[in-house]
């Protein structure tokens, strides 16, 4: 697929930067013209994402995490989160709704939620590099003056 | 994250404003438990309509709640969730275990 648009920035691991993420993404993706819906799925899977970064990659330390927004000709973004933490040792179980290793800070319905909102999402992992989340949607295209 | 507190008789009602997201989810969970600790409310009632954003740390935030007035012996309810919050409780199928209005 064709770029047609993209950004890339790094932050590093510190809660006060998940709005700023998901606030970022947000003003990328208005250029597609969202819904206010696909929006806010958008925002919360973001922040899904960034938090567990912060939450689980770098636990006891503050570390780098990359997000890059790309578009792809079709009205298709694609987000990707990445970090160099501490990895997950099981993908398939971190995947499972309520399963978390947060305490009851945590819910453990992250990627449920990012799997819920966006059309595709691929976790990659390698316990003591980091993992690589990759998620894409594609935006409604609606009629002009159908808002 | 803003908490508004009520009580009458033993009904407490919190009043969250603003953006309930991992950052503000601590805090707000310390304010929750110390008003529910200070008002042991039969009845607790969470209004999220000045709830701006919301990730699965607010559900932390209402599976916390739905504990502690388990423990109580009390009820739980949520009311006036906006739209954005509401598709993420329904993603998470909280509806099945929490009472929404």
């Amino acid at each position: 697929m064709k770029t047609s648009n993209y950004i890339n920035m790094e932050f590093l691991s510190r809660s006060s930067n998940e709005a700023f993420a998901r606030v970022a993404v947000a003003c990328f993706a208005a250029q597609l013209d969202p819904t206010l819906d696909e929006i806010g799925d958008i925002k919360t899977a973001v922040s899904e994402a960034v938090t567990n970064a912060i939450v689980h990659a770098y636990p006891d330390e503050l570390g780098k995490i990359s997000l890059k927004a790309r578009i792809y000709e079709g009205n298709v973004l694609e987000l990707v989160i990445k970090d160099w933490g501490r990895g997950i040792p099981d993908v398939e179980q971190a995947r499972q709704p309520l399963f978390t290793t947060g305490g009851e800070e945590r819910s453990g319905m992250g990627f449920t939620i990012m799997e819920s909102f966006m059309d595709r999402l691929s976790v990659r992992s390698r316990v003591g590099k980091g993992t690589t989340v990759t998620m894409r949607k594609r935006i409604s295209v609606r009629a002009t003056g159908a808002k | 994250m803003e908490i508004r507190e009520k009580t009458v008789d033993r009904n407490l009602l919190l009043e969250l404003s603003g953006e309930l997201d991992h950052h503000a989810a601590r805090k707000a969970m310390e304010e929750m438990e110390m008003a529910i600790d200070a008002a042991v409310p039969l009845k607790l009632v969470l209004d999220l309509g000045g709830v701006t954003f919301m990730d699965s740390s607010g559900i932390a935030l209402l599976l916390r709640a739905r504990r502690r007035m388990e423990a109580l012996g009390g009820n739980l309810m949520v009311c006036h969730v906006p739209d954005q919050a509401r598709r993420v409780l329904d993603a998470a199928g909280i509806n099945r275990l929490i009472t929404i209005r």
